[in-house]
């Protein structure tokens, strides 16, 4: 079935639109995959590329246009249906409960029976031929909660093959996973293809795309703008096919050159000895010691769950440290509340924007605001004149869009809200700045712009603690490269001496 | 785009502030039908009958009134749980210890005290009633982290027990259930100021309520505490790295609503009896919750949804002769129901619950 003729695309999606209550998530999107090939669904956050999966996957349907399935007709067909006729989705946010096996999540809704009860022997054996038919290694016993991102990523797939998928649709699969767990999945997808798979991938990443993919599909607004085979195409041509204009990559950009002020020996940032107990793991952060120079860069490289957030909320105050120093200049703030080292100027970007960076329902000016609203009080009453004033500029100075200051949070693209977490750490002159995951779930366009701001308040004079899971990130913008792994700083070197060769076996604790 | 769409956003937020009420409203109309069928009377008898011993003459009027002022409180005082994120079920022990505070402090005071004295000195002591029972599931929370639906729930016995046994013990007049009437600090009845308003209960803590109605509404949108308030009830981690102490917070916003819900207490106290007896806040406790969900945790919202409620409940009196009073009571419910399944704050609410668990 699935080889049915040469060209005849095994997936037909035309003239889509979906609508969620005032977005209009997708305006007009024609999708087409070949059999057996590994199709790559690109496009900035909010392009409608999830949205567009989901219908084929059968969760919700299209509002108009039609879904094929090898020339049948599917359009508005269940989620069931779409397992049924081997379609599978592995999704960006897991869906796996920790604290079953490997073997129990694989086979949960489907499991064999022997009288009233489980055969878990009998599971147990299928799904470890399974894996091993698909080149996974991995003990079917093993608890989910146990295992790492990169692993628990193979057992959703394993879980979606078991069904019965021959279409699989990998929303953002590398989002969470080291270099050498990038690897080790496209080896699992070229398998995959090998043995006559279809493959949808979705991705803003673009070295992914030319690097795994025969053909793409650029997405933008709603609207499917371009469709071309991957050979032939450059980085370039596929970002502007994205964003819809020239654009400047980080890859490309100067390498960052060492700044005026660092000859500036006070340190803006000095982590002694530091130690932070983890919620499982006895230690999350395990005698770290770094200094941020006033003017500087400093990445930390790291597969994340390695004690960043640990490390990074035990610095902004948001952690207490169970031993060690933070010394902000020549003061200790290890005891400060967060509000008291905001005062000292440490201002933060948190990596989780939609957790801890906004309050969602709140609108774009009382966002701007948080953690300052106390000085905007005047008589008693916040001053909402002011307030709006202040937002109007900061919009301006950050280019957030849509421009209006009384527009919920919750309304705005992820690149948008992410430039008010950032216009809010920037907004007044800050010595430290930790900068966690800037430019996470952001558009090609934002990450330009974030990017720019960084290397700006780096050359006014701020000591920057950049904590990345995007390797690319961390090599575009600092000075100097931290590997973190196992809670601990296990390699600092200059940025002349990092490379994604250099660092990917430090961050797997290979080296 | 946002020149075009503003006013099209507007019309949106007020529709999708406006719309739920409405829709339960209508719900509980169809559901009110389809109850006085079911007992054999005519639906247009019946609500004309609740409209005229109700809004229909001044004497029902005031009774509804008095039933508002009440209920205002304890649905403000769910209100500012709410907004804080928190679900204050213990509006009904408090507002009994705001009571038994105004009428302890109106009794030690000595006759003839000047009202312009007593009155606030009573009210203070209403609020400080309701604060301190809404304080100890604040710190509960804040301090470890136990669930305030659960404390606030058991505090209801326990406060309702404690000013029971305080009550039995030497402040009652024996043979009853209440206390001596108050030395000062009495509020004259609306019926003072307007005639028609005679024989009923609606006194001069209604407008003392509502000032409280307007300063919540002033202190929730309008200062930098009630900004931090919704903050923490909105996102609690993104407050905190903006810096605000959420366990501090939350011992606030209980203790403002165990407060709010406390100074229901004068309406009764000084406003009708003149004395404390037991079980006065009886219902008021839980009619709240409704109320301040009926409102959308918005203080003027509040007010018409007590309004709303107190029409309910005079208006089961008034139809008594037609259908049962209980009626009404399950009249309540429907309209309780189709706000929930309506509202999206209460839909978020139970979500919440679901994830924390």
């Amino acid at each position: 079935m699935t080889n049915a003729g040469d060209g005849a695309p095994i997936v037909r999606m035309t003239g889509i639109a979906k609508r969620f209550g005032a977005v209009e998530a997708i305006r007009d999107a024609t999708l087409e995959v070949a059999p057996g090939e590994i199709h790559a669904l690109v496009g900035e956050n909010g392009a409608g590329k999830s949205t567009l999966m989901r219908i084929l996957a059968g969760l919700f349907p299209p509002d108009s246009g039609t879904v094929e399935l090898t020339g049948r007709d599917v359009t508005g067909w269940s989620a069931a249906q779409a397992i049924r006729a081997s379609v599978g989705m592995v999704h960006q946010h897991f869906m796996l409960v920790p604290l079953l096996t490997i073997t129990e999540n694989v086979i949960l809704g489907r499991e064999p029976r022997r009288g009233l009860a489980i055969d878990m022997a009998r599971a147990q054996r299928e799904v470890a031929e399974a894996a091993e038919r698909n080149g996974f290694q991995m003990n079917v016993r093993a608890c989910v909660r146990d295992l790492s991102v990169g692993e628990q990523q193979r057992v959703e797939i394993l879980k979606t093959l078991v069904r019965g998928a021959r279409i699989l649709i990998l929303d953002e699969p590398t989002a969470v996973l080291s270099p050498p767990e990038v690897q080790e999945l496209w080896r699992v997808l070229r398998a995959l293809k090998a043995t006559g798979g279809t493959i949808i991938l979705i991705t803003h990443k673009l070295d992914e795309v030319t690097e795994i993919s025969d053909t793409i599909t650029v997405m933008r607004a709603g609207r499917t703008v371009a469709r071309f085979p991957t050979a032939g195409a450059s980085a370039q041509s596929i970002a502007r096919a994205m964003v819809g204009r020239d654009v400047l990559l980080s890859n490309d950009a100067a390498t960052p050159a060492p700044s005026p002020t660092s000859q500036i020996a006070r340190a803006g940032l000095d982590v002694r000895h530091l130690v932070v107990a983890g919620e499982r793991r006895a230690r999350a952060v395990d005698d770290v010691s770094f200094a941020v120079a006033r003017g500087e860069i400093l990445g930390i490289a790291g597969v994340e769950g390695n004690g960043q957030s640990a490390l990074i909320e035990a610095i902004v105050g948001l952690r207490r440290a169970t031993s060690g120093e933070i010394m902000l200049g020549d003061r200790d703030i290890t005891a400060l509340s967060v509000r008291e080292r905001d005062a000292l100027g440490l201002a933060h970007i948190p990596e989780d924007r939609h957790r801890r960076g906004l309050v969602l329902d709140f609108s774009v000016a009382d966002n701007l605001i948080l953690g300052r609203q106390r000085e905007y009080d005047h008589r008693g009453t916040l001053d909402r004149a002011r307030v709006l004033a202040d937002a109007r500029a900061a919009i301006e100075r950050a280019e957030i869009r849509p421009a209006d200051p009384e527009l919920p949070a919750r309304a705005l693209s992820g690149g948008n809200q992410q430039k008010i977490v950032i216009a809010r750490a920037l907004a007044r002159e800050t010595s430290v700045l930790v900068a966690a995951q800037p430019t996470r779930g952001v558009d090609v366009g934002a990450i330009e712009q974030i990017h720019a701001r960084l290397r700006a308040a780096r050359d006014a004079g701020t000591a920057i603690l950049l904590v990345s899971a995007d390797l690319s990130e961390v090599l575009a913008l600092a000075d100097r490269v931290a590997v973190m792994y196992g809670g601990r700083i296990v390699s600092t070197m200059p940025r002349s001496q990092a490379s994604e060769e250099t660092l990917g076996p430090l961050m797997t604790g290979a080296a | 785009m946002s020149a075009k769409g503003l006013p099209a956003a507007m019309r949106a937020r007020v529709a999708e502030a406006l719309l739920p009420p409405l829709v339960a409203l209508l719900v509980s109309i169809v559901a009110g039908d389809l109850l006085i069928l079911a007992v054999g009377q005519s639906p247009g008898a019946v609500y004309r009958m609740m409209l005229e011993g109700t809004w229909g003459n001044a004497y029902g009027f005031g009774q509804v009134l008095y039933k508002t002022t009440t209920l205002v409180c304890t649905g403000l005082a769910v209100a500012v749980g709410l907004r804080a994120g928190l679900f204050n079920i213990g509006a009904e022990g408090q507002l009994a210890a705001g009571g038994l505070g105004a009428a302890l402090v109106g009794l030690a005071l000595p006759a003839g005290t000047t009202a312009l004295l007593a009155v606030p000195l009573c009210t203070v002591a209403a609020l400080a009633g309701g604060g301190i029972v809404g304080y100890v599931p604040g710190v509960l929370r804040a301090r470890w982290g136990a669930h305030e639906v659960i404390t606030t729930i058991m505090l209801n016995f326990i406060v309702l027990a404690l000013l029971s046994w305080m009550l039995s013990g030497r402040l009652r007049v024996p043979e009853t259930l209440h206390t001596q009437a108050i030395r000062s600090g009495e509020l004259p009845r609306l019926a003072t100021w307007w005639a028609p308003f005679h024989g009923s209960a609606a006194n001069a803590s209604l407008l003392i309520v509502l000032a409280a109605a307007v300063a919540t509404s002033w202190y929730l949108f309008h200062t930098s505490r009630g900004y931090e308030l919704r903050a923490v009830g909105l996102q609690p981690e993104a407050a905190e790295s903006g810096g605000v102490s959420v366990g501090n917070t939350w011992i606030r916003a209980l203790t403002l609503s165990g407060a709010l819900a406390g100074l229901g207490g004068i309406n009764f106290v000084l406003g009708y009896e003149h004395y404390y007896e037991e079980g006065f806040a009886t219902g008021a406790g839980f009619l709240g919750i409704a109320v301040a969900l009926v409102g959308r945790s918005n203080p003027f919202g509040v007010v018409l949804a007590a309004l709303f409620f107190a029409t309910l409940s005079q208006g089961g009196l008034a139809i008594n002769a037609l259908v049962p009073k209980q009626m009404v009571d399950a009249l309540q419910g429907v309209v309780i129901l189709a706000m929930a399944a309506s509202v999206p704050e209460v839909r978020r609410l139970l979500a919440i619950g679901r994830s924390a668990r």
